[in-house]
C-alpha cells in the first residue's frame, strides 16, 4: 500500500482554525512576554528592564505561598475526587428511570455559575443563617469559615467536591457503560470477586476517560478564583489566597503590569508541565498494555 | 505595532521559535519522524515530542537560574542550549 501523500492542498482547510487560535491565543501570550520583559508606564514610556520582573517574582515570598496553597488544593481536589467519581459512577444505575434520574441530579452542580456557588456556599456555611454553619455550631462544633484558616479550608474543599465531582462521576459513568457485557460474563464463569472486576476489566477500561478527568479537574483547580474570592476572599488572612487572586491583585489591583505577566508565564508553565506530566504518564500505562 | 510596545528581545525570541518550528516541519517532510527510546526515562519519543522537551525544560532552566543566581542570564541559555540539541540527539 501506498501511504506517501500525495496533495497536501488539504492543509489549507486548517488555516481559518489557524488564524483564530493565533489572533486569541498565541499574539495574546506572545503580548504577555513582552511585557514581562518591560516597565511599561503608558502608551509612550515602555522601558526593557530584561529579566528584572522573573527574579522579583521567584523571590516573592508571597507568590512562594500561593504556590504552595495552589499545589496542596489541587493534590486534595484530585485525590478526593477522582476516588469518589468512580465511586458515585460504579454506585449509579445501568438502566430505567433511575438512571437517567442520577444523570440529571449529577449535571446540576455543573450547570450552575463559579460565582453563584461560591454565593450559595457562602451563605450555606454561616454560622448564624447558613444551614451547614448553623447545624455544626448546634451540634458542638466551632466551626467559623470566616475567621478559622481550617475552617475556611475545609468549606472550599467541601464547595469544589460538591461542585465538580458530578464531572469525574459523569465521565466514569460513560466510560462504565461502554464496557461490553461479554467481559463481565467471563468474570463471572471465572468467579470474580467485585474488586478483581473492578481492577481487572473496570479500571483499566476507564483510563482513557480518567485521562480526561485528571487533566480537567487538576487544571480548573490549579485556576480557581471565583468561587474561594466570593466565599472567603482569599482570607482569613491569606490562608486560602490561591495564585490566580495573587495575579489578579497584581495586574488589577497595583496594576503591575511587568511582574503580572512575568507571574502569569511562570503559571502557565506550571500548568503546561504538569498536565503533559499525567498525560505522558497515563498515555504512556495505556500504551505498555 | 507601536501600541504594542514590541521589543527586540521578544521579537528576536519569537522569531528564534518560529524558525525552530519551520525547520521542523521541512525536516520532517524530508524524512518523517520514526519513535525511539533515548535517554528520557520510560517513553520513547518522535522528533516532535524531543523539541517539545527540549523547549520547556530549556524554559525551566531559565527560571531556576533566575531563582538561584544573581549571574548573567547568557549562563542559563548557554545550559539552555546544550540541553536542548542533547535531547533531540539523544533523548
Amino acid at each position: 500500500m501506498n501511504l506517501k501523500v500525495k496533495n497536501n492542498k488539504a492543509w489549507f482547510l486548517v488555516l481559518p482554525v489557524l488564524a483564530l487560535v493565533a489572533f486569541s491565543a498565541v499574539i495574546p501570550l506572545m503580548t504577555v512576554v513582552n511585557y514581562s520583559v518591560q516597565d511599561i508606564f503608558d502608551q509612550n514610556s515602555a522601558y526593557f528592564v530584561g529579566t528584572e520582573w522573573y527574579r522579583e517574582v521567584l523571590n516573592d515570598p508571597r507568590l512562594q505561598d500561593s504556590l504552595i496553597r495552589q499545589f496542596t488544593f489541587s493534590a486534595a481536589v484530585l485525590l478526593i475526587e477522582i476516588p469518589l467519581g468512580i465511586l458515585i459512577a460504579l454506585m449509579m444505575p445501568t438502566r430505567g428511570k433511575m438512571a437517567s434520574f442520577c444523570l440529571v441530579v449529577l449535571a446540576m452542580p455543573l450547570l450552575i455559575p463559579w460565582n453563584v456557588v461560591g454565593t450559595i456556599w457562602q451563605i450555606f456555611g454561616r454560622a448564624d443563617i447558613g444551614l451547614m454553619g448553623a447545624f455544626l455550631n448546634g451540634i458542638g462544633v466551632d466551626y467559623n469559615y470566616a475567621s478559622n484558616p481550617t475552617d475556611a479550608w475545609f468549606t472550599v474543599l467541601l464547595m469544589d467536591v460538591w461542585h465538580w465531582t458530578s464531572l469525574v462521576a459523569l465521565l466514569c459513568y460513560s466510560g462504565l457503560r461502554s464496557i461490553p457485557n461479554a467481559y463481565y460474563q467471563a468474570a463471572k464463569i471465572d468467579q470474580a470477586s467485585a474488586w478483581a472486576i473492578f481492577r481487572y476489566i473496570q479500571l483499566p477500561k476507564l483510563q482513557s476517560v480518567l485521562v480526561i478527568g485528571v487533566l480537567l479537574r487538576f487544571m480548573d483547580s490549579f485556576m480557581i478564583y471565583a468561587e474561594p474570592f466570593v466565599l472567603t476572599g482569599g482570607g482569613p488572612g491569606n490562608s486560602t489566597t490561591f495564585l490566580s487572586q495573587t495575579l489578579t491583585k497584581m495586574a488589577i489591583g497595583q496594576f503591575d503590569l511587568g511582574p503580572a505577566a512575568a507571574f502569569s508565564l511562570i503559571y502557565f508553565l506550571i500548568v503546561l508541565l504538569v498536565s503533559w506530566l499525567f498525560f505522558t504518564t497515563i498515555t504512556h500505562l495505556d500504551n505498555k498494555k | 505595532m507601536g501600541w504594542m510596545a514590541w521589543s527586540t528581545v521578544t521579537t528576536t525570541f519569537f522569531i528564534g521559535i518560529a524558525i525552530i518550528l519551520i525547520c521542523m516541519t521541512i525536516w520532517e517532510i524530508k524524512s518523517p519522524t520514526v519513535e525511539r527510546k533515548g535517554f528520557l526515562p520510560i517513553i520513547a519519543t518522535t522528533r516532535g515530542d524531543r523539541v517539545f522537551i527540549g523547549l520547556l525544560g530549556s524554559a525551566y532552566i531559565h527560571l531556576i537560574f533566575l531563582a538561584v543566581s544573581e549571574h548573567s542570564i547568557w549562563i542559563a541559555f548557554g545550559i539552555s542550549v546544550v540541553w536542548f540539541f542533547s535531547v533531540l540527539r539523544w533523548g
